[in-house]
């Protein structure tokens, strides 16, 4: 089937071309901090984990959503999303690689990567993580390609292949679970230190993930003529509104827990975020972008008549796919680190190697996605 | 018959699963043979010791506030990061094992506005060599280890650089060389090994000294503000200190059991 990803039109090679290119910026980027550390990103004692880290975490987010398209095909019959179910597999796919990639690129000594496997120690979160990323890679790869060969050949999947399906389900919510156990796990963390990350991570991953679906299929249309079906992607935008409720819905439940108990340790952090903290509020003009964000994009799609709209669907999608990356992809991590646990305040800010790391990174990731769909929707075409 | 043979069946799976598991457990958690670490889960690592070393059941340093003056901080400060090849880096990204810093952050939930010389009285901050160590628990390789005396240590050559130590610790304690450190080196002390860029290190109550039957650089300068000493021993300096002198230890509340002791 991969023959389909050499054969495109000059559209399809003049966009790979141009993510080739960003990603051999990123690897000169790459190449500088090999070289001289990780003392060209923005990090600082204080705050260890910046945009990378942050990156990874939203991405697991994204990758775990392809549950939103399985859940209602198989659980509930609800076939309509067979269409672009494996699109919800290979995104999943190549937004593992992404969320590895983004590891790798923040660890200070990469060339020592297998002592993870070397010395497994499965008190630590991170083992773990390793172990459901990996697990969910496997897995997507494996029942995207199984299905999509049967596909070509027009018979039935492989029953054995359903065993994948049911195990992918519990699978997508252990990595943004696993995801969330690395910082909520932390004492002394306060802006992590609570029960509900976890179920806060899921939620805004599964408005996140699919408002991204749901732009992708659009921009395939586009360029390739795919139909996903009539109402397909208006169903997966009740998903993603609803799932953006229920994050805000969450956010509100910690910002009572943290302001009503009045414990400053906690408090701190979301008045850096929101306010500012002593004179320090870097993120503040991008938290409360998030927020309108997320408040209109609900407005817009809570009406089902917009949803049936491709335009409005679109910018709610967008709006709520930004919002959450900026709450995720931003906040979530600097804010934990600010202030300190000496309430000290070192702000942070990538560098601009850094964020030219991220983007070949992201060029790489795109390029994978880029070629699995070209794969799969050039097999759809042509058994149609 | 039929339900004798599911006894049977029972019994003889719970027999093979403890049999299975007993040894295994030990194996995990343990020696692990003839490694000096569990196969897989960190555990406490024996102390290899020398004709003349120190020993302890359970190290612990004890700080005397009032004994802490400018000079004697910055002799101490000066002492221990110029014999462990500590680089001295400007900005941010900087590395500190011991430093000085004032009370009202040492102490975020004891110090109140009506003290407000108190809180900005500098004291002595650095790891805390926890009996239950967040950094330990969350390192992906068992880089950094507790040994059965308490100090929590680092392997230098193990470590990745994930930084998660860092995001664990709750005292700041951590620090991470973004850069080559042996750039900021003035002069370098070749009994102690210089680190290289990527890997994150700290204070390790000098075990290289107690190896050598000397106490600690800190506390042989500290001209008398620093003790240090077996927890395990009721005779030793600290326990005296502890008994006799009202002492506090940071973020006491988070359940890490710090083994540093302030006296105020």
């Amino acid at each position: 089937m991969l023959e389909k990803a050499i054969n495109g039109s000059k559209v399809y090679w003049g966009w790979i071309a141009f993510l080739l290119l960003l990603m051999s910026i990123g690897a000169a980027c790459y190449w500088q901090q090999l070289s001289h550390g990780l003392t060209i990103t923005g990090m600082s004692r204080d705050v260890t984990w910046g945009f990378y880290i942050a990156q990874f975490t939203f991405l697991v987010g994204v990758a775990a959503s392809a549950v939103m398209l399985v859940i209602p095909k198989y659980l509930h019959n609800y076939h309509k999303f067979g269409k672009i179910l494996i699109l919800g597999e290979f995104n999943a796919v190549a937004m593992v690689i992404l969320c590895l990639l983004f590891i790798v690129a923040d660890l200070g000594s990469p060339q020592r990567l297998m002592n993870v496997l070397i010395h497994p120690t499965p008190n630590s979160v991170l083992f773990w993580d390793m172990v459901v990323l990996n697990g969910y890679l496997l897995i997507n790869i494996l029942v995207g390609w199984v299905t999509l060969e049967s596909e070509r050949k027009q018979v039935a999947p492989p029953k054995w292949i359903k065993f994948f399906i049911y195990l992918s389900i519990p699978w997508a919510v252990s990595i943004h679970t696993v995801t969330a156990f690395l910082y909520c796990g932390l004492p002394g963390r306060g802006y992590w230190l609570t029960a509900v990350l976890a179920a806060r991570f899921l939620a805004s991953a599964f408005a996140a993930g699919p408002a991204f679906l749901i732009l992708v299929t659009y921009i395939a249309k586009i360029f390739t003529g795919f139909d996903p079906g009539k109402g397909v992607l208006s169903t997966l935008g009740k998903t993603v509104v609803y799932a953006m409720c229920v994050n805000l819905f969450l956010l509100l439940c910690e910002v009572f827990t943290v302001f009503y108990s009045q414990i400053p340790s906690h408090m701190a952090h979301l008045q850096y975020l929101f306010v500012g903290y002593h004179g320090h509020g870097v993120l503040v003009p991008w938290m409360w972008s998030a927020m309108i964000m997320a408040v209109v994009g609900i407005l817009i799609l809570i009406v089902p008549k917009n949803r049936e709209q491709d335009n409005l669907l679109i910018i709610g999608c967008l709006l709520i796919f930004i919002g959450a990356w900026i709450d995720k992809g931003l906040g979530m991590i600097g804010g934990g680190f600010v202030p300190n646990p000496l309430h000290e305040i070192t702000e942070y800010v990538p560098s601009q190697l850094e964020l030219g790391v991220s983007l070949g990174i992201y060029a790489t990731g795109f390029l994978v996605l880029t070629i699995l769909y070209k794969v799969a929707i050039g097999v759809k075409q042509e058994i149609e | 018959m039929k339900t004798q043979r599911r006894n049977f069946l029972k019994i003889a799976a719970m027999a093979v699963l403890g049999w299975g598991v007993r040894p295994a457990s030990e194996l995990l958690a343990a020696g692990g043979g003839t490694a000096s670490e569990g196969l897989l889960f960190a555990s406490r690592h024996k102390v290899h010791v020398g004709p003349n070393a120190l020993t302890a059941s359970r190290w612990a340093m004890v700080i005397d506030t009032a004994k802490l003056n400018e000079k004697v901080m910055e002799d101490i400060v000066h002492t221990c990061h110029s014999i462990h090849n500590v680089p001295t880096i400007p900005g941010n990204q900087n590395i500190k094992w011991i430093w000085e810093t004032h009370m009202d952050h040492l102490f975020l939930e004891d110090l109140h506005e009506y003290q407000p010389e108190a809180g900005a009285k500098s004291a002595l901050a650095l790891c805390n060599h926890c009996d239950n160590p967040p950094c330990v628990r969350v390192c992906p390789t068992k880089a950094t280890f507790q040994r059965e005396d308490g100090i929590v240590m680092m392997d230098f050559h193990r470590c990745i650089g994930c930084r998660y130590c860092m995001a664990g610790c709750p005292y700041g304690s951590r620090s991470f060389n973004f850069m080559d450190p042996r750039k900021h080196l003035e002069t370098t002390n070749p009994d102690f090994p210089t680190r290289t860029k990527g890997v994150v290190e700290k204070c390790e109550f000098c075990a290289e000294r107690l190896a050598e039957g000397k106490m600690p650089a800190c506390v042989e300068v500290s001209e008398g503000a620093l003790a240090f000493g077996d927890l395990g021993d009721p005779e030793s300096e600290v326990r005296k200190l502890l008994a006799e002198r009202f002492s506090i230890r940071r973020s006491p509340t988070l359940g890490t059991k710090p083994c540093v002791y302030y006296l105020v």
